[in-house]
């Protein structure tokens, strides 16, 4: 739900439990089986960084529609200057499918369908310092979710059996080992494992993101304008 | 289209004038002749009163008494209440349906009898109860609920259940209930004997505004809980433009734990009719309605022949004791069963015959409450209190009690206690004082004031009852060492789910999810980050909420998170991981591996956790 991790306090919109300056120390509190330490944040300026190594940034698009990516890919020309300032890991970015290394930020899309994304997210949660939930799907299921009152079974039913527009003589269910099981309901990232930062917007615009990944890369407040974080 | 519910609903409505303003006593009659109001009916009454469809439908589905299913002949209605709970209320349930073959929530296949839980029906000094149609049962056991079974499908009689009625007036001939009064302490002002117009007659001397006067002077504030000052509320409905004015008087004691007022209505009646009518006078009203829930219908036959005893002395009607000009009469209005009732803007709107959703205030019922006139809306205590300050004088109301409160205060004392019953105590005496009077020292926690008020620990004991320290409508639960207080938390918060109007959604919305982290620590998955969560959103509620059941509801919560920090950290996950403790592949892939009829690749053992 929106409210997990709302704190009133929080600089801008990126629902935050911690201000972001804090950002790396605190996540070690909240995920400290899971977090190494590694290079602070806040050293990574610019003109350093060619010489030292850039952070890393994972994405994933789980249930969601990869608008989010989308939306991350609309900073236009902006991106050179990202590129510049952090390197991506796993991410379909650069279609590298495991980790190879620990990485600063994960960000998340899609709310957790299947034991696949349960996985994956466990893997990001594993690998990551700090986690954004990107978008309404990863922060509360969003669209996906609108299943979540549905049974599996009837779900599936009207799905591959007995739906208006079904044919399926044979009445098969799509049942290969590769295809991942599917969840009870859909679940908000944050039920699964724990999250960071809650950045809402369906999807949150290319201002926003790039505003929220700059701020977390040089450890600064979150300064988001009005029309950013308007959604009406 | 059914002749019989066509023609019946007509007469139903017709005898009220086709009058959408009495939608409550229209469905009422029609669920009472049909065991439901069904959708044709719902149709039937819209047309009848001329009035969208949906307000009537509103109304069946807001009340817990109707119902647009048939319900059986007999409903069985077994009160859920936590005290009840603990002295086996679910045993009893359990008995139920293994007699009669259902469920709770079914009726039997013959369609007679209904199997039911439903909230607090104030016999928490009797518990476990139930109500079988209108007739109370008290001190049930699972024998007993054997035998219930056993006479209502021989006799279907459910008055036949009653086998030895209750002291005072429940042995009265149009009362014949089973239910105990247990008044354990009599003080001067409630339970004192009353003259017949003694009160009115004295207030009848002076000006309305001398009246006003004399109850400021006593210092008499609200007792159903708000403590707000009885005269200034008069006062400010005086002083309200119209010609109009209305007095109401609320009996729809539904805070779990509270009986008080069944008490009052059963034993001092009289009193309450002055005291309303003293407050018509004091504000230029000739018109009371006793609002009593539906819970408290076994007492209506009996009020309804004391107002008429009344109106036959001159003490209600034309020229009410004899003073020319001033009429007033009281009327009964009947709940159907719905806690939120209890907060008085929605009172006012069940009154109206419409949902007992809550109003926005302003404006107040003051300037604007029952059909837009101003009304005065007071407890049934506080009518009671009002007539006593009229009678003996304000002066020595004052005196009584502490400073701040003065006059006696009821209290409902139940739960782990010897002497569970009705107390009535000057205001400011300690709890402990009432706890050893009630013989319930090895209290680990008080409940003051119901679900919506506070959960004191042993450190509050030395506490003063009054406005200022620890308030109360009059319930006081009392639970011994054995007692688990996150369970008693939980259930609350089940109860104002179920009793949530939904209209607003902090209230509608934040008590499911506080009762989900409430029940994620009980079953041991909670981590220390869940109590910050609960401590934020029990705030938020409190703060957003549109009325009292709202900004209330997160109190047992946050005063046990305070009080009995213990009983939640000493459940909560110790190693917290990056995951969620709470989150269960297993649980959430069951139905996948059933439909499917394989295990996950992913996450095939328990390994998933690390």
């Amino acid at each position: 739900m929106p409210g997990e991790k709302a704190n009133p306090k929080a600089p801008a919109n990126v629902t935050a439990g911690k201000k972001p300056a804090k950002a790396a120390g605190v996540q070690k509190k909240a995920a400290s089986a899971a977090a190494p330490k590694t290079q602070p944040l806040e050293m990574v300026q610019p003109a350093a960084a060619a010489a030292k190594p850039k952070p890393k940034i994972a994405t994933v698009s789980m249930a969601g529609c990869f608008g989010c990516h989308m939306s991350l890919l609309d900073i236009d020309e902006r991106i050179l200057k990202l590129v510049e300032l952090v390197e991506f890991n796993k991410s379909p970015i650069d279609d590298i499918k495991v980790f190879t290394s620990r990485c600063a930020i994960g960000l998340l899309e899609g709310g957790c369908c299947t034991d696949e994304n349960v996985h994956n997210l466990q893997e990001f949660r594993k690998h990551c310092d700090i986690l954004v939930s990107v978008g309404d799907c990863a922060t509360m299921g969003g669209v996906p979710a609108m299943r979540n009152m549905i049974t599996l079974k009837e779900c599936l039913d009207e799905a591959y059996q007995n739906g208006p527009t079904v044919y399926n003589p044979k009445n098969l269910m799509p049942n290969d080992p590769e295809i991942p099981l599917i969840l009870d309901r859909v679940y908000p990232c944050h039920e699964v494992v724990k999250i960071d930062y809650l950045l809402p917007g369906c999807p949150p615009s290319a201002d926003t993101l790039y505003a929220a990944i700059t701020a977390l890369l040089f450890g600064e407040p979150l300064k988001l304008p009005y029309e950013l974080i308007k959604y009406d | 289209m059914d002749e019989t519910l066509k023609k019946a609903v007509e007469e139903i409505c017709q005898a009220r004038g086709n009058d959408a303003g009495a939608m409550m006593d229209i469905v009422r009659q029609v669920q009472a002749r049909f065991r439901g109001v069904s959708e044709e009916a719902i149709d039937l009454i819209a047309a009848q009163c001329h009035v969208p469809r949906v307000d009537v439908a509103g109304v069946v589905s807001f009340y817990a008494f109707l119902s647009t299913a048939s319900k059986g002949q007999v409903v069985i209605r077994l009160c859920d209440d936590v005290i009840d709970r603990m002295y086996g209320a679910v045993a009893i349930a359990e008995a139920f349906s293994h007699e009669l073959g259902i469920e709770m929530g079914q009726t039997t296949p013959d369609g007679k009898i209904t199997l039911e839980w439903a909230p607090c029906m104030g016999l928490s000094d009797q518990a476990p109860a139930a109500l079988v149609n209108d007739v109370p049962v008290t001190h049930l056991s699972t024998d007993k609920a054997r035998h219930l079974i056993q006479s209502l499908r021989r006799y279907m009689d459910p008055s036949r259940l009653v086998e030895r009625l209750g002291d005072g007036n429940n042995a009265h001939e149009l009362v014949g209930a089973m239910v105990m009064n247990n008044v354990r302490k009599v003080g001067p002002v409630i339970f004192a004997p009353l003259g017949p117009g003694e009160a009115m007659k004295k207030a009848l001397a002076m000006s309305p505004a001398e009246v006003i006067r004399d109850v400021k002077t006593a210092r008499l504030r609200g007792r159903g809980g708000a403590g707000f000052p009885t005269g200034i509320k008069w006062e400010f409905t005086r002083a309200a433009a119209g010609s109009k004015k209305y007095v109401l008087c609320n009996a729809d004691e539904g805070e779990p734990g509270t009986f008080k007022d069944r008490v009052i209505l059963t034993e001092q009646p009289d009193l309450l009719a002055e005291g309303m009518a003293i407050a018509g006078y004091a504000i230029g009203a000739d018109e009371g309605i006793l609002y009593l829930r539906a819970e408290y219908a076994y007492l209506r036959r009996f009020l309804e022949q004391v107002l008429q005893r009344r109106r036959e002395a001159g003490l209600l009607g034309k020229d009410v004791c004899g003073k020319k000009g001033f009429n007033f009469d009281i009327r009964i209005q009947m709940g159907a069963g719905a806690y939120i009732c209890g907060e008085e803007t929605s009172l006012i709107s069940s009154c109206e015959g419409t949902r007992g959703d809550p109003k926005n205030r302003p404006p107040f019922p003051a300037q604007k409450g029952y059909r837009g006139c101003p009304t005065v809306v007071n407890n049934v205590e506080t009518f009671c209190c009002a007539a006593r300050v009229l009678e003996k004088g304000a002066g020595w109301f004052a005196q009584l009690g502490s400073p701040g409160s003065a006059g006696t205060k009821l209290l409902s004392i139940s739960g782990d206690c010897l002497r569970p019953g009705v107390y009535e105590v000057e205001f400011g005496i300690k709890l402990t004082e009432v706890l050893r009077m009630a013989g319930g020292q090895e209290a680990q926690a008080v409940v003051v004031g119901g679900p919506s008020g506070q959960i004191v620990s042993a450190a509050d004991f030395e506490r003063p009852i009054c406005y200022d320290h620890l308030a109360t409508g009059g319930s006081l639960m009392i639970f011994g060492p054995q007692r688990d207080v996150l369970e008693i938390v939980e259930h609350f918060l089940d109860f104002f789910i179920e009793e949530s109007c939904g209209y607003c959604t902090p209230c509608r919305v934040g008590n499911v999810l506080m009762k989900e982290r409430v029940a994620r620590i009980r079953s041991g998955k909670g981590e220390l980050a869940d109590l910050g969560y609960l401590e934020r959103l029990g705030q938020t509620i409190k703060t957003a909420s549109r009325c009292g059941l709202g900004q209330t509801s997160p109190n047992p919560m946050l005063s046990t998170l305070r009080k009995f920090r213990s009983a939640y950290d000493s459940r909560l996950v110790q190693q917290a991981g990056p995951f969620q403790s709470a989150f269960d592949i297993q649980a959430a892939l069951a139905q996948a591996k059933e439909v499917q009829g394989r295990a996950s690749v992913l996450f095939s053992g328990e390994r998933h956790h690390r």
